[in-house]
């Protein structure tokens, strides 16, 4: 009983932490494209006279959407065209159930790990749902009955397509290095130190992996330059035919895979919740000496590691939205297909030979 | 390949442009935060309801008719306004003045805002100078078309 209170109580905290980054990384983006572009950005939204930053912009956002008429056009197929925002949504939230916040805490006799549930096969579990999101865009573009919609959803599909493979095979090095599916695992491997100074961390290991994974997962996010199957600027994209909440739905799917892709880059290259230097008890320094903490201060170190992270990734990703134009629609198929995937390739072999001289 | 190179390297630079304007403009904002005053500003955007741009002399705004020193308008009702306007927007009703020297005055001179184009030719035809383009007002939205539609009360000022 108490087993099932405390997953329940572990679901609702990560559903939390997933949506509100979510809301706050839309106000994030208006806000650093603002800052890039030597603008303020929206900051009127208040609560009685109060503005601070127009830190309320998601709730007025929201509230906005919300109130939206629900429209569906009489020319679309109408189960699959509400159907679709639905699958997208589901297949981006529920990959946060893999994602190792922390290590364990303890309390009394019981250890809880910071993490929904720790699946034997938590990468493949990642990658794989990524993947079924597609069927949301598909359905979108299909269900619309709508030709900019189908080309948008036609042209996505091919794009998220291509860039899985990338995707995988990018990772497949990372697995040589630290074998394990288990993201747990990764991280944990990702605590030891080479050379006696450095952490483990998979980027060390895995420099070129680490690079078309970023480029296959920023394609897979489905933003600038990558936007294809959206292209404001000549296509409209999938979801033209969407108002309402159901668009606030694809928008929210946009930015949670953005944090899913943050999370994947943290947990697998940048040490997850690893501290460098630092173990159950405390910091080590590897020049000697060392700062002992308490079990929750150590937990607290490692949560918050996990988050600036992730923080970070987003922050990049928004930054590389906002300043690269969009490839054109051969130049991104090249891209995936002979260079990311040769590179992969090379990354593998190389990863071997290395792995059986040493 | 070196092509590819030149590629990469402006990938770099814009990357590098954009974190450069970023971190140099949060660094301003901060400072404002921080309530230390500074003379570069973290953005160029004028806050607009609260902070007003200074309009230009030249500007084209919200129309009047200029009065004499009795009060009556100096328009003189002859129509050239009218003639030239190209969104057919003034509407002059002329009436008999008893002053021999004016002669004629406009009993009604309407202008339907709603459909003006700001082009100025009204105030180039007038001979009286007796249209001006210089109230400076440029906020007159209204609620209906009526409110834009403008009359001799409105404009005489
Ligand atoms: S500004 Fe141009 S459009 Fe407007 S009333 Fe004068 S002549 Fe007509
Ligand atoms: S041109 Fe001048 S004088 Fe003639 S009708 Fe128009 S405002 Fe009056």
């Amino acid at each position: 009983m108490i087993e099932i209170l405390i997953v329940f109580i572990k679901i609702v905290c990560a559903l939390v932490w997933f949506l509100l980054l979510t809301l706050y990384l839309t106000w994030l983006e208006r806000k650093e494209s603002a800052v890039i572009q030597d603008r303020i950005g929206a900051n009127r939204a208040s609560i009685f006279g109060i503005r601070i930053l127009g830190l309320f912009q998601p709730f007025a956002d929201a509230i906005k959407m919300i109130f939206k008429e629900d429209f569906v056009p009489a020319f679309s197929r109408k189960f699959l065209h509400t159907l679709a925002p639905f699958i997208s949504f589901f297949f981006v939230a529920i990959t946060i159930s893999a994602i190792p916040f922390g290590d364990s805490i303890r309390i009394g006799e019981r250890t809880i790990s910071l993490q929904i549930l720790d699946f034997n096969v938590g990468l493949l579990f990642i990658l794989a749902m990524l993947s079924l999101g597609i069927y949301g865009i598909i359905l979108s573009g299909w269900a619309s009955n709508n030709r900019y919609t189908l080309i948008g959803g036609l042209r996505g599909t091919a794009q998220l397509i291509s860039y899985e493979v990338a995707l995988g095979l990018s990772l497949i090095g990372l697995i040589m290095v630290f074998p394990s599916l288990k993201l747990s695992a990764i991280v944990h491997y990702q605590g030891e130190l080479i050379f006696g100074f450095l952490p483990k961390w998979g980027i060390f290991l895995q420099p070129l992996g680490f690079l078309v994974f970023l480029f296959a997962a920023l394609a897979e996010t489905k933003r600038a330059p990558f936007d294809l199957p959206e292209a404001e600027s000549e296509i409209i994209g999938f979801f033209a035919e969407y108002g309402g909440l159901k668009w606030g739905l694809f928008m929210m799917t946009d930015f949670m895979e953005i944090i899913v892709v943050s999370t994947l880059l943290t947990t697998l290259f940048f040490g997850g919740w690893q501290v460098p230097w630092m173990a159950a008890d405390g910091f080590h320094w590897p020049w000697g000496g060392e700062w002992l903490l308490s079990h929750w201060l150590v937990v607290v170190f490692q949560v918050a590691a996990f988050n600036i992270k992730v923080f970070f990734f987003c922050w990049l990703q928004i930054l590389i939205r906002w300043t690269y134009p969009r490839f054109r629609y051969d130049q991104l198929m090249d891209m995936g297909w002979k260079l990311l995937i040769p590179l992969s390739l090379v990354n593998i072999v190389g990863t071997g030979i290395v792995m059986s001289i040493l | 390949m070196i092509k590819a190179l030149g590629y990469f390297i402006e990938i770099i630079r814009g990357i590098v442009i954009t974190s450069r304007h970023f971190f140099v403009n949060m660094f301003f904002h901060i400072l404002k935060v921080l309530g230390i005053k500074t003379k570069r500003k973290g953005a160029v955007t004028i806050q607009y309801p609260e902070q007003k741009k200074e309009i230009a002399a030249r500007h084209r705004s919200l129309h009047r008719l200029m009065a004499r020193e009795d009060g009556k308008p100096r328009c003189v009702a002859c129509m050239l306004c009218v003639t030239v306007c190209p969104s057919e927007c003034i509407y002059v009703e002329a009436a008999e003045d008893p002053d021999l020297e004016m002669q004629k005055y406009p009993s009604k001179f309407i202008i339907d805002i709603g459909r003006c184009c700001f082009c100025g030719f009204c105030v180039e035809a007038c001979p009286e100078d007796a249209i001006r383009m210089d109230s400076g007002e440029i906020d007159f939205a209204g609620y209906t078309r009526d409110d834009l539609v403008y009359d001799l009360d409105k404009l005489l000022r």
